[in-house]
């Protein structure tokens, strides 16, 4: 068996499988947890109007700005860069709904009507390079601020390897740079698999917690009477 | 006996003498050895270097064994409609045994074959199209009462170098195709101790074997070889690198079915399962018949015929991006599981808490 057969078929289908296992664990794990009772009366007749802490989070407070920005306009170009890298390039694109038709019997174009777009291979070595530079930055102000490295661990610095992984192979293997093609494209496959298996068990599981915990907390704080 | 003396004082003169006297003009010679030394990607001087070198070469006693084949690998290269520079090859070489291109038959063919062996050991060319059946001691492929591994073995001591023809020979090929019931194996997996080029394809390209052999005679060796063992030459880039069509693979111009718009305006065939990119071949710039066309440019994507295990690698028609999913079931119960590890955890959490509260 050569690498690539093992990294597009028993490799990615038991990486996939672990991250499946991973994720919900976490996730049920979480959601199963018992909610401390709040044994005080509500301050504000609804709670639910705390979501909007998970919009109101999400872009910097005007005060903190200064201090923010820099994390705040790299932390979504990355996220920009690899949500456009992942989802509208057409051989991720075709992985994708071959996914969805083989495992969850779900045929994308006829589900909604569309067939799903992409962009073309300049466009998405582009995000790419956008993902890529604003991590490797983000990298760079990680060390170099002495709080942020206080506060680092293993988990932020092997999540960050898993993370760049992916996009540095695909983009050689884009470019055919460094090795033959299907030399790249296993590697490219392996370093995503690398990703999956990591993935629930390290920081990146932020991806399914991040709105839940921040919507969560929103509605604590609306509770208490706070203004988001 | 009249015709083996004839072949034998044809093999005395030189190629250039045979080919003079064949009414090959040194023109059309001159014209050959450059554009073989141009597909070879050698230097312009190199072709007059080539020319020369050839008119002066002896003809090389060259025996083809064919194998666990289909025949396919010798229809492409002897299926010229006119003088070609594949056609060529038949004036380069003495080609001392080949069964269904030589008029003997039966023992007069394997006396030619053994004749050949004892005149011309350790200088010969042995050329093999077909993997070598090795279940049940070879019984599996037989000429002439003898298996095709003890032929293999026995020629192989006296060859100058061997060249496996096609995908068969240098790699197993189909019938190395799982379950391979008869024990299919490449050339290079039987012979350890001798130069072997691979010229792998189903079939191949005629150039291949013709440049291969030409740079043998011209400068007594063997081309440089990828690690796979094929000439770097013809197997150095891949067909997608090559291919025409590669403009609408970055513009993301792609053909969704074989009769969609995008087939007919002839945008690229990776979404319809095309092997381009994984293959190395030169299909895409020697082109077939005369250069006239190739697979892709008949509008149907690339099989990947020219690497190990093509056969096995999954649909021709799944792209290349596209993972195999195992079963769905397992899938399934790793949900179940993931989500029992979950709660599992979860009711450990809460049972924590009701000691903690309880004061145990």
């Amino acid at each position: 068996m050569d690498l690539l057969i093992f990294a597009r078929g028993p490799g990615m289908y038991w990486a996939v499988t672990i991250f499946v296992i991973g994720v919900l664990w976490k996730l049920a794990g979480v959601i199963l947890l018992r909610a401390k009772r709040d044994l005080s009366e509500a301050r504000k007749p609804s709670a639910w109007t705390g979501l909007r802490a998970i919009l109101t989070r999400s872009w910097p407070r005007r005060a903190f700005v200064h201090g923010t920005a820099f994390s705040e306009v790299l932390g979504y170009a990355f996220h920009v860069g690899f949500l456009f890298t992942l989802v509208f390039y057409l051989p991720h694109v075709l992985f994708f709904e071959d996914m969805f038709k083989g495992l969850l019997g779900v045929n994308f174009q006829r589900l909604f009507g569309v067939s799903w777009p992409y962009f073309s291979g300049g466009m998405v070595s582009f995000f790419g390079a956008v993902a890529v530079a604003a991590l490797i930055a983000l990298l760079v102000h990680r060390i170099v601020n002495p709080v942020k490295r206080l506060i680092s661990n293993f988990d932020d610095y092997f999540s960050w390897l898993v993370t760049i992984a992916p996009l540095v192979t695909g983009m050689l293997a884009y470019g055919h740079v460094g090795a033959p093609y299907q030399t790249l494209i296993a590697v490219h496959l392996l370093s995503v698999e690398l990703l999956l298996v990591w993935f629930p068990f390290g920081k990146l599981m932020h991806t399914f917690t991040v709105f839940m915990s921040r919507g969560t907390q929103g509605m604590q704080f609306e509770r208490k009477g706070a203004t988001l | 006996m009249k015709g083996e003396s004839m072949r034998n004082d044809e093999r005395e003169i030189t190629l250039g003498e045979y080919l003079a006297a064949r009414g090959v003009s040194r023109r059309a010679f001159l014209k050959f050895a450059c554009s073989l030394a141009s597909l070879m990607a050698l230097p312009p001087s190199a072709g007059i270097a080539m020319a020369e070198a050839l008119a002066k070469a002896k003809r090389p006693s060259v025996l083809w064994f064919p194998f666990q084949e289909c025949t396919g690998c010798t229809e492409s290269i002897t299926r010229s409609h006119e003088p070609t520079i594949e056609s060529m090859i038949f004036d380069m070489i003495s080609l001392d045994y080949h069964e269904t291109l030589m008029a003997a038959a039966g023992h007069q063919s394997e006396a030619a074959r053994e004749q050949a062996m004892k005149d011309h050991y350790g200088k010969y060319l042995l050329l093999i199209d077909g993997s070598v059946a090795t279940g049940l001691d070879g019984a599996y492929s037989c000429i002439g009462g003898q298996t095709n591994l003890s032929w293999l073995t026995e020629a192989a001591k006296g060859a100058a170098a061997i060249i496996a023809i096609g995908s068969c020979a240098s790699y197993g090929g189909i019938p190395k195709a799982n379950p391979n019931p008869t024990g299919a194996r490449a050339v290079s997996d039987i012979v350890k101790d001798k130069p072997i080029v691979n010229i792998p394809g189903c079939p191949p390209i005629p150039a291949v074997l013709t440049g291969v052999l030409a740079h043998f005679l011209t400068f007594g060796s063997l081309p440089e070889l990828d690690p796979l063992g094929r000439p770097k030459a013809f197997y150095g880039e891949t067909i997608h690198d090559r291919c025409y069509r590669r403009p609408f693979y970055d513009q993301g111009r792609f053909a969704k079915t074989f009769d969609d718009e995008g087939a007919r305006n002839g945008w690229c065939l990776y979404e319809l399962g095309c092997k381009g990119p994984v293959t190395y071949n030169a299909c895409a710039t020697i082109k077939w018949n005369a250069g006239t066309s190739f697979p892709i440019q008949s509008g149907h994507g690339c099989l990947g015929c020219s690497e190990p295990d093509f056969w096995d690698k999954g649909s021709f028609y799944r792209p290349l991006s596209v993972a195999h999913w195992g079963n769905k079931a397992t899938l399934g119960g790793a949900a179940a599981v993931g989500v029992a590890l979950g709660a599992a955890a979860a009711l450990a959490a809460r049972r924590r808490q009701d000691k903690i509260v309880k004061g145990d």
